[in-house]
């Protein structure tokens, strides 16, 4: 197992490489420029110039390689330097962010917070709330429950999470007055009161992104429990005289979580890009506000190190869950 | 009909029906039988006579709905299983009532090991803790002939062959001393070689152990060799049901005498055809007011399309369902 691991890391980094060049070259092809949301009035020498003070002025793929070298070397140094205090970060140049000229390092750094709280709430509440309900939908299938469940999830699944987003403000914010409609950044958790108020504001988005969640896995949980509810060992299980509680939640449930497994690893970093949406809606300023806003402007580099970034993600929760896959299922041998 | 006396195990009239979307299938009609203790008693009959869904209905271990068993008693150390309450069927199955199922490679939980499948009824059914529930597995893994028992209870299924996972499943099925062990088709997934040394281990466990069996085949073959007694199940019914020589010797109902003729002969000439009973099997979608094996039967005549014929005495413990008299080749006069 472990070699096989090492071996599909290795593997990863000439896909991840590759998926670099290509963000990077993509980007820059694009049309749009930093200079084009300046002012008509300034002249084109002048633009040019400030194009050239931006780095532009080389050719591209002396450019792909710089950015690669401070993506993958200076960049974390910075990160760790400013997290641990070590003196480890090398001189030179950082990639910088076109619109703030501050490094994108310090401005993800910044914003993982927020994405981390907000979002991964809201995928771990998913999680919690789709794994009962899929077991139960299952042991229990045309039931009333299985049905109303099965139709909510339906629901959340096809129903995009900016529509439910806007809903929710209108009726919890708008009309109910219940919770904020905007994610204070700023607000500091210091006694009692400013918890509950931050329970508060995280409450609609963390509803949101749950709600999606949870449809998409509790059908998955659901399928696969259905699955191996027939399968033959189930029926050696009540045949040995084991109470219906062991038949399902030991020998279903530990078959049925293999797939279900490497489902929510997969999962992980599209809910990272899938959130850009909703951390918009409800002004969350996480990566995905800073994505989007960095797209606006045309604010490539910061643009090419947070598509980077996920893809890194979905590269290493690929690995992690064929590994997952491995650990749990006895018969999946790699090496 | 079946004495009614010191059985381990008796079924009286039991009736079982599957609800589905196309109409009630009645799968097993006013079955009546008994199990004595020590005996084998082999089950025969073709895919769809009722032969496991008759086992599995005593035990409780049809999916009900769509199953639900309509009548009968079914008499096990003084209670009626029918009667009892899941949980009273539960502390009853795998330790008074071990089964073995027909596929082996999909009846163990790929997940678990071996020894934990072994030991999970010995831990809930007697009580042991785990390490005398491993010593009892090391025990029951040697009992069925699997060698390095020790070395075994830690792998996983997949890593057993056929033949070692079906020993398993017996191993399971025996762990709790059972007072009856129902094997449903046990060897009918296994090449012959290994199904001969299955035969031959239950032969042995049956010496050792002393319980009763109840093996479920359609291999006329394996119950002339291992079984006491027989029943041949037709649509959901008993119609023949007899010592294994006297049945076999002298087969009262045509659908035995038909069976019989199927079994390819080893010895002379070899046939240019297979023999078969032709037609198919009934659809059970009532209650039999008919004999069910009227429309294949070489014999009927307009009664068996009246009446279904009750299960008549041919000779003393041997018993058969038919109308017509297979000593004088003519209509029984009753």
């Amino acid at each position: 197992m472990l070699s096989y691991t090492l071996r599909r890391l290795a593997f990863a980094v000439p896909t991840v490489l590759i998926i670099s060049l290509i963000v990077f070259l993509m980007l820059d092809m694009a049309p749009g420029d930093p200079t084009g949301s300046l002012p008509l009035t300034i002249p084109l020498e002048v633009r040019e110039q400030i194009r050239i003070s931006l780095g532009l002025g080389e050719p591209v793929m002396i450019r792909y390689f710089k950015w690669l070298y401070m993506m993958c070397v200076t960049e974390p140094l910075h990160i760790v330097q400013g997290m641990t205090g070590w003196n480890i970060a090398p001189e030179g140049p950082r990639i910088l962010s076109w619109q703030t000229r501050s490094p994108v390092g310090d401005i993800i750094v910044q914003r993982v917070p927020q994405t981390l709280w907000v979002v991964g709430m809201g995928y771990l509440f998913g999680i919690l709330i789709a794994l009962p309900i899929g077991v139960i939908s299952a042991y229990r299938q045309y039931s009333w429950f299985d049905q109303v469940g099965t139709f909510v999830s339906m629901i959340g699944f096809s129903v995009p999470t900016f529509f439910t987003g806007v809903v929710f403000i209108l009726i919890f914010a708008v009309w109910l007055g219940w919770f904020p409609s905007m994610y204070d950044t700023t607000h500091v958790v210091r006694d009692w009161n400013s918890f509950v108020f931050q329970a508060k504001q995280i409450a609609m988005p963390v509803a949101v992104l749950a709600l999606y969640n949870a449809s998409q896995i509790s059908r998955f949980m659901r399928a696969s429990m259905l699955d191996n509810l027939n399968q033959d060992y189930v029926r050696t299980a009540r045949a040995k005289g084991l109470g219906e509680k062991t038949v399902v939640l030991v020998h279903v449930l530990r078959n049925s979580m293999i797939p279900v497994v490497t489902v929510i690893a997969i999962g992980i970093p599209t809910v990272f890009t899938g959130a850009i949406i909703t951390e918009q809606i409800f002004r969350v300023n996480g990566l995905g506000d800073a994505l989007i806003r960095a797209i606006y402007v045309s604010d490539w580099p910061m643009v090419q190190t947070i598509t980077f970034i996920f893809a890194i993600l979905i590269v290493l929760f690929n690995l992690i869950a064929d590994v997952l896959y491995g650990i749990l299922d006895p018969r999946i041998r790699y090496d | 009909m079946p004495e009614i006396g010191q059985s381990v195990l008796q079924v009286q009239d039991l009736k079982t029906v599957f609800s589905t979307r196309a109409g009630d299938i009645h799968a097993v009609n006013s079955v009546s039988f008994s199990l004595q203790p020590g005996e084998l008693l082999g089950v025969v009959g073709e895919s769809g006579s009722g032969k496991s869904v008759t086992m599995m209905s005593l035990i409780g271990l049809l999916p009900m709905p769509p199953a639900e068993v309509r009548a009968g008693t079914v008499q096990f150390g003084g209670r009626d299983l029918l009667k009892l309450e899941q949980k009273q069927l539960q502390a009853l199955r795998g330790r008074d009532i071990g089964f073995v199922f027909q596929d082996p490679m999909t009846s163990l939980n790929p997940v678990f090991t071996v020894g934990f499948q072994i030991m999970e009824p010995l831990r809930k059914h007697m009580g042991m803790d785990k390490s005398a529930a491993r010593r009892r597995a090391v025990d029951l893994l040697e009992l069925v002939g699997i060698p390095d028992a020790e070395r075994r209870l830690r792998d996983f299924p997949h890593q057993f062959s056929g033949g070692m996972r079906q020993r398993v499943m017996i191993a399971i099925a025996l762990a709790c001393d059972p007072k009856v062990l129902i094997a449903d088709e046990p060897t009918t997934a296994l090449d012959v070689t290994i199904q001969a040394q299955i035969l031959e281990l239950v032969k042995d466990l049956r010496q050792k152990l002393g319980m009763s069996i109840i093996w479920i085949t359609h291999d006329l073959g394996v119950i002339a060799g291992i079984a006491d007694r027989v029943m041949v199940m037709y649509g959901g019914q008993v119609v023949e049901y007899g010592p294994v020589r006297e049945v076999f010797a002298n087969p009262a109902h045509p659908y035995t005498r038909a069976l019989m003729t199927t079994v390819p002969s080893v010895r002379g000439e070899r046939a240019p055809k297979l023999n078969v009973i032709e037609g198919q099997p009934p659809m059970l979608s009532q209650h039999p007011t008919a004999c069910p094996f009227r429309a294949r039967c070489t014999h009927a005549f307009e009664r068996c399309a009246r009446e279904n014929p009750a299960r008549y005495t041919v000779l003393e413990g041997h018993d058969a369902a038919c109308f017509w008299d297979h000593t004088t080749g003519e209509p029984r006069n009753v």
